[in-house]
């Protein structure tokens, strides 16, 4: 029988084999933010024990960065997590892209920037997040704290290997459809507890059609799927990617690199324990209405009634969730008005989805009802690009902020979030309560949605505009 | 870790599917840098009025929401939580594991957990058990309906007691009961295989030279 592409991955990786049925899985790549290591680095320094290999890591500030005149950071409990940051790396001789260098950004935008996410290694990284960097054919995936103290202590993770589900997407996406959609209608349609204890591979004409920026959109939410990670196989796009990139190999040993790449597909008789086929022409533009991703619509329908839902634990969670976002049942997607609208995160905040936004908003403004409107860049370098583009002076002409990069309002640990009862607009992957500051009320939903929101002041449908 | 072999413990029921980790513990208080002293900020949104504490704060006064479950007197002291599918879904932050052992949880039963926090609170002497989701609605029904419900998991023999005297069996993984019931730590079970991750890195450096070669 066939492997899959995660079977490869897994057997490639395999240290050790337990008799429980657990692994011994070897890292090839740790990301390490100021978040997730501070207490690994210490128990590090508690059992007076050294990283097994430094030059697998690469430790990068991002959640707690703020957006504005960054280098004064207000919070001083932020800023002793950054400063911690900066004393472990000295500390133990790390790799770093510090605030004030052009390549600092969220960790899952500048690993592949950088090409330190390549095909075929185990990237980690104390983020559920991780998951993004499978659209380049690495086994990516987020752990623990705990976690982050043995990959840095041992190189290895003690694990039991997940089952296989391919995603199979059909056909082409129409227009106004992004590769957000294609992730949010997979989630509503498996329900976020849907592929838990599952390796998701995304396969099928429309991946294979989007850019590698958008197959990172997808993979990046496998995790709100339950899925800790995602993969897209190697294709030309793969290897064209990371052409050039700063850490990607050189000479004879690029050459011997994409020859083993070019192995890292599923061959075509695995199998896969489920599988999930969607046709690209029946997804639409899609919003979230709710408090879990898995609650969530195409932007031309309505707010969904819980009385419809049979099971009753399903429909006091939504009856939870309506009254949070405070929501009445068909109400139109199109007729809530929002606060605030941002466009950035892990999920959308590459070049590609600055060029999404810059095309909707480009001649229009931002609708005197939305209180505040940014951009927020995955990475100095994305920053960087789109001001080479003008993509900068079309957002501040129509009325957006134009910040320096970091996780900003996703989750809101740096000064950008929402207040109590205010209403946005996302690019970004999460609308748990609370997520993007207490009391806010979040809707996830692609970067050109987002754009096309913040100029009416509510949600479009982009797939009708003309 | 703690070990974890027998417990007995007042029960306290959050009935709601898909509890996520930005729940359990919000943001703010990812700011530490210590493992400790998450208890008082558990269920932060869910459990206090004043619209989200701050790391650190004293709560003695800050106000409660009666509604939310851990408030209610009857559950004060409960050690073991009984909710819905999907628990822990979400962010990574072991800092969810941290708040529920520092405010006392030792075990926490539901039809399923989400991956990243199933292992977090492995790590940290906190046993997930899965029950079927029948099994699971049974228990809510019999702790509503009687105050000071307690359970008792026994890690040893795979079972909770409840009070009519039944006992329920589940399944846990040989590996992780093993880790559990000795409060083994992980890294150094690992480092006794070192030589096999030498060996291992030797080949690998051989077989794909270019994932050794120094990044620009």
């Amino acid at each position: 029988m066939g492997k899959t592409l995660y079977d490869k991955l897994w057997d490639d990786h395999t240290v050790q084999r337990n008799e429980d049925g657990t692994v011994l899985l070897y890292i090839d790549r740790h990301l390490v933010h100021e978040v997730t290591s501070p207490q690994a680095f210490e128990g590090l320094r508690l059992a007076d024990r050294e990283p097994w290999r430094k030059d697998s890591i690469l430790a990068v500030p991002d959640h707690n960065v703020p957006t504005f005149m960054r280098h004064t950071i207000e919070d001083p409990v932020s800023r002793m997590q950054l400063e911690t940051l900066d004393k472990n790396v000295a500390h133990f001789g790390l790799r770093e892209f510090p605030l004030n260098d052009s390549r600092q950004g969220i960790v899952h935008v500048i690993g592949p920037e950088q090409g330190f996410t390549q095909p075929g290694v185990t990237i980690v990284c104390g983020d559920s997040h991780t998951a993004t960097h499978g659209a380049l054919a690495a086994l990516g995936f987020g752990i623990g704290t705990s976690d982050v103290e043995h990959v840095l202590a041992t190189q290895t993770l003690l694990m039991k290997k997940s089952k296989n589900m391919r995603v199979t997407v059909d056909g082409k996406l129409g227009k106004g459809v992004t590769a957000k959609d294609i992730i949010l209608a997979v989630i509503g349609r498996i329900g976020t507890a849907g592929a838990t204890g599952y390796t998701i591979e995304y396969a099928g004409e429309a991946i294979r059609d989007l850019s590698i920026e958008g197959r990172m959109t997808i993979c990046n939410m496998s995790i709100e799927a339950g899925a800790r990670a995602g993969l897209v196989a190697v294709d030309d796009k793969t290897i064209d990617y990371l052409r050039d990139k700063p850490m990607a190999p050189r000479d004879d040993l690029w050459d011997q690199a994409v020859a083993y790449w070019r192995t890292l597909v599923s061959d075509p008789d695995a199998v896969f324990d489920k599988e999930i086929t969607l046709r690209a022409e029946d997804i639409q533009p899609q919003v979230s209405w709710g408090t879990s991703p898995e609650m969530v619509v195409p932007v031309s329908t309505s707010v969904p009634d819980p009385a419809e839902e049979a099971d009753p634990v399903k429909r006091q969670a939504m009856e939870q969730a309506l009254r949070y976002m405070d929501l009445k049942p068909g109400t139109p997607m199109a007729e809530i008005p929002l606060d605030k609208i941002f466009i950035g995160s892990c999920t959308n905040s590459r070049i590609e989805d600055l060029r999404a936004v810059a095309e909707i908003v480009k001649g229009h403004k931002v609708a005197a009802t939305i209180k505040e409107a940014i951009v927020v860049p995955g990475s100095g370098l994305v920053r960087l690009q789109a001001e080479k583009e003008g993509l900068d002076r079309i957002f501040t002409e129509a009325g957006f902020e134009w910040r320096e990069p970091g996780c900003s309002m996703c989750l809101g640990m740096n000064p950008d979030k929402l207040g109590a009862g205010e209403r946005c607009a996302s690019t970004s992957n999460r609308n748990f309560e609370g997520r993007q500051g207490a009391g806010g009320r979040t809707h996830l939903a692609s970067p050109a949605m987002a754009a096309a929101a913040a100029i009416h002041g509510h949600f479009v449908d982009v797939s009708q505009l003309q | 870790m703690k070990a974890f072999t027998q417990h007995q413990g007042l029960v306290a029921p959050l009935d709601r599917p898909n509890v996520d980790t930005d729940a359990i513990i919000p943001k703010q208080f990812l700011k530490a840098i210590s493992k400790t002293g998450y208890g008082p900020f558990l269920f932060d949104d869910w459990r206090y009025t004043d619209g989200g504490g701050m790391p650190g704060q004293d709560c003695s006064q800050r106000p409660l929401n009666p509604d939310f479950v851990l408030n209610q007197t009857r559950y004060q002291g409960a050690s073991i939580l009984l909710t819905r599918d999907n628990f822990g879904c979400g962010s990574s932050r072991e800092h969810a594991a941290w708040a529920l052992a520092d405010y006392g949880f030792r075990c926490v039963i539901a039809p399923s957990f989400a991956d990243i926090f199933h292992g977090n609170a492995v790590s940290n002497g906190i046993l997930p058990v899965r029950l079927d989701a029948e099994t699971v609605e049974r228990l809510f029904q019999e702790c509503f309906s009687a105050e000071g419900y307690r359970l008792t998991v026994d890690l040893e023999a795979r079972t909770i007691e409840t009070p009519g005297g039944e006992a329920i069996a589940f399944e846990v993984e040989d590996g992780i009961r093993h880790r559990l019931l000795n409060g083994l730590d992980d890294i150094g079970i690992t480092l006794q295989s070192a030589d096999a991750i030498r060996d291992y890195e030797q080949r690998r450096k051989q077989e794909k030279p270019w994932l050794y070669t120094e990044p620009a």
